[in-house]
């Protein structure tokens, strides 16, 4: 018994040994930790930025603003540089998650579009905290064939689509997926209906719920990341999503030469204008190769690859002539800046007015 | 002990479910070191032997299941806040002098008012109980199929129900989105065999969730039962047979009754973890399968309400408690009678 105790002690006292030594380790080691959304980059600029800085990269998805919320807002993630939704951001930054860029260590600040940057400011001084990776619009990805043969003069580029249960219901027999996101798709259906989507009107708000449930029978499915493939596949036939990721599953589905072809409509009613910043956590262990990685990113070639790549604008007005000339040209990516006049942007809801949003979206999610 | 639901067997036929999964955390590393790390403490403070033996459990209690609760229950009462972490504390200085004790029950009121929660839970159980029925009634044909196997064959069968735990469980889920797809395996067998014409709608909905979870339940109701059939005595058959009994009813008789202990321990293996299941509803239910492990996924990372989450947590507890205590009760008898 007594040998067996002191060999167990001597497990311990190894065991402990080792534990530290790992962590020591992973202090030393010359890494920079990202979170980013799924399907979301080039893996080769990766890659490349390993090979050049001797940085390594451990690179982590999520496919949803609120998750990242919930990493950040328990403390201590661990991640150098997150790439969060500028609503979420501004809202982020009030809870002391983040902290201010270093501008010195930003050299390629120069490249970036001030259009852009000025849509960001108002959600607040976001320009301070972060730097634009992507931007784009939420509208209704569908597959072509299935539509043609349900119901040809389907108004394709209206929010109408997904929200009148008339039209709606014609294709719920081929599978409607939606975002599940409550901070776009409430006020989505706040703009269907001619309101104001950007309120903090908790009565107005709620005229939402109606209009949600009355389409609810025929969603399959809400889900933020799954539409890409099941778009692709033509497993469904409408997906209320991100360009880009439609674009992406556009392309999919011309690669796999599987009879889908797929649009993307931007709805006429006015379409979401969101940003995906890049940002740097107060406690990022690495806070400095998160500077060196952001600071990459924001270089001309390398966005622009990153563009070709994910079929997402950027806010590099220097990249601009790296593009490819069909996505540049391409206004449902690149829209003029008097369609953008027509878009609208959400900015953060108040703790008690998010607990309305969030529980009349759990609401319709649930279908009850 | 003869009667009661075992995991293992072999040569280790008398192990019990518990004592078997005490196997296997011994197995585990950072048990190993918490039991060392125990041991030490103990050395310090004069405890020897027995009584160490004895505070053992208790403590890993203490450790790993009261401790984490108390603080799930503090959460329960705070209020949301956007700061780090998102709840504002339940204790606090007031003039520095004060020390103020600010409990909400807006959580708990929210959970009996929004229908919703009573709903998920309500769901949960009534899953759980039909999924549970199905394994038992698939379970039970398939180990006494297993026990009725000539000798040679037994360890292959047992070793075919263990099989599938050797690739992960996510990915077996995942492997079902395949399957019941609307253009998956299944329906494109159906439709090739001609038996339907237009594809069925089953992923997204309840039906795939009890598939999934009887599928991902199935050896856990049939290694009790077949642990427990295997000790039956086959005299009582014969005796049963000499006496004029026709087959079918000796089993419902002689097997059945015999048997109460295998199908209570598999059925509560079954419950228990299906009433709080959140990977299969997440990956083949629908948006509108509700149950209470996904709703609690929802509150804690979607909506970042965590003493919501908390009060859900703590409610789906209380509801586990019972059929727990249940089993507990129910083993405790079966060991007094075959004592």
């Amino acid at each position: 018994m007594k040998s067996e105790k002191h060999a167990l002690k001597k497990w311990l006292v190894a065991g402990s040994t080792l534990l530290i030594m790992s962590a020591v380790q992973a202090a030393d080691d010359n890494v920079v930790n990202v979170y980013n959304w799924s399907d979301y980059i080039d893996d080769e600029i990766l890659t490349e930025f390993e090979a050049e800085t001797g940085i390594k990269v451990v690179y982590d998805v999520f496919d949803s603003n609120d998750i990242l919320e919930t990493k950040l807002l328990a403390g201590s993630s661990g991640y150098d540089v997150v790439v969060p939704s500028a609503g979420f951001l501004a809202r982020q930054i009030q809870a002391g998650v983040f902290q201010k860029l270093d501008m010195s260590k930003l050299d390629n600040y120069g490249n970036m579009w001030n259009v852009v940057n000025d849509q960001v400011a108002r959600f607040g001084p976001l320009n301070d905290y972060s730097v634009n990776y992507m931007w784009g619009t939420t509208g209704i990805g569908y597959v072509e064939e299935q539509i043609n043969e349900r119901m040809p003069d389907a108004p394709v580029d209206s929010l109408a689509l997904v929200f009148d249960p008339e039209i709606t219901s014609k294709f719920a027999d081929c599978g409607i997926f939606m975002l599940d996101a409550a901070d776009e798709l409430i006020p989505a259906a706040l703009a269907y209906l001619g309101e104001d989507p950007n309120t903090k009107d908790k009565d107005v708000i709620a005229k939402a719920e109606a209009v949600l449930m009355g389409v609810r029978p025929y969603i399959q499915k809400f889900h933020s990341s799954e539409y890409i493939n099941a778009l692709s596949n033509g497993d469904i036939c409408i997906a209320v999503g991100w360009s880009g990721d439609i674009f992406q599953a556009r392309d999919r589905a011309d690669e796999a030469d599987n009879g889908v072809t797929i649009g993307y409509g931007v709805p006429k009613e006015g379409a979401l204008m969101w940003f995906d910043q890049m940002a740097i956590p107060k406690d990022a262990p690495h806070a400095d190769n998160a500077h060196t990685f952001i600071n990459y990113m924001m270089r001309a070639e390398v966005i622009a690859k990153a563009t070709n790549y994910v079929w997402y604008a950027n806010g590099n007005k220097a990249s601009q002539p790296m593009l490819d000339e069909e996505l540049l040209g391409d206004t449902s990516v690149y829209p003029t800046e008097e369609m953008m006049t027509d878009m609208y942007i959400v900015t953060p809801y108040d703790p008690k007015t998010q607990r309305v949003v969030t529980r009349l979206w759990t609401r319709v999610k649930s279908g009850q | 002990m003869s009667n009661k639901g075992v995991l293992i067997t072999g040569g280790q036929s008398e192990m019990g479910p518990l004592a078997a999964a005490q196997m296997r955390l011994a197995s585990f590393a950072p048990y190993r070191w918490f039991v060392a790390a125990i041991i030490w403490i103990a050395d310090k403070l004069g405890l020897r032997g027995r009584s160490l033996v004895i505070a053992m459990p208790y403590l890993w209690l203490l450790v790993f299941f009261l401790l984490p609760f108390a603080i799930v229950f503090k959460l329960s009462f705070s209020e949301i806040a956007i700061a780090i972490p998102p709840y504002t504390p339940i204790v606090s200085w007031v003039d520095g002098i004060y020390l103020r004790l600010q409990l909400s029950f807006e959580s708990y009121q929210l959970l009996f008012e929004d229908s919703l929660y009573i709903k998920a839970y309500l769901n949960s159980i009534k899953i759980a109980t039909v999924s549970t029925l199905l394994t038992l009634l698939i379970g039970y044909p398939m180990a006494y199929g297993m026990v009725r196997a000539p000798k040679q064959w037994r360890t292959t069968l047992l070793m075919l129900v263990i099989l599938p735990f050797w690739t992960s469980f996510l990915i077996r889920v995942y492997a079902w989105i395949g399957i019941l797809k609307t253009k998956g395996l299944l329906n494109l067998l159906l439709m090739n065999l001609g038996i339907i014409s237009e594809p069925l709608t089953i992923l997204n909905t309840n039906v795939a969730v009890y598939i999934g979870i009887v599928y991902s339940y199935l050896p856990f109701m049939i290694l009790p039962l077949y642990a427990n059939l295997e000790k039956l005595d086959g005299s009582l058959l014969e005796a049963a047979a000499d006496l004029g009994c026709g087959p079918f009813k000796a089993f419902w008789t002689i097997t059945i009754p015999l048997s109460t202990a295998g199908i209570v321990a598999g059925c509560f293996l079954v419950f228990i973890p299906a009433v709080g299941e959140f990977v299969i509803p997440d990956l083949l239910g629908g948006s509108d399968t509700l149950m209470i492990g996904k709703t609690l996924w929802v509150e804690f990372f979607n909506n970042r309400d965590w003493p919501l989450a908390s009060a859900v947590a703590v409610l789906l507890l209380l509801i586990l408690i019972v059929p727990i205590v249940l089993f507990q009760k129910f083993q405790e008898r079966a060991n007094a009678q075959s004592a």
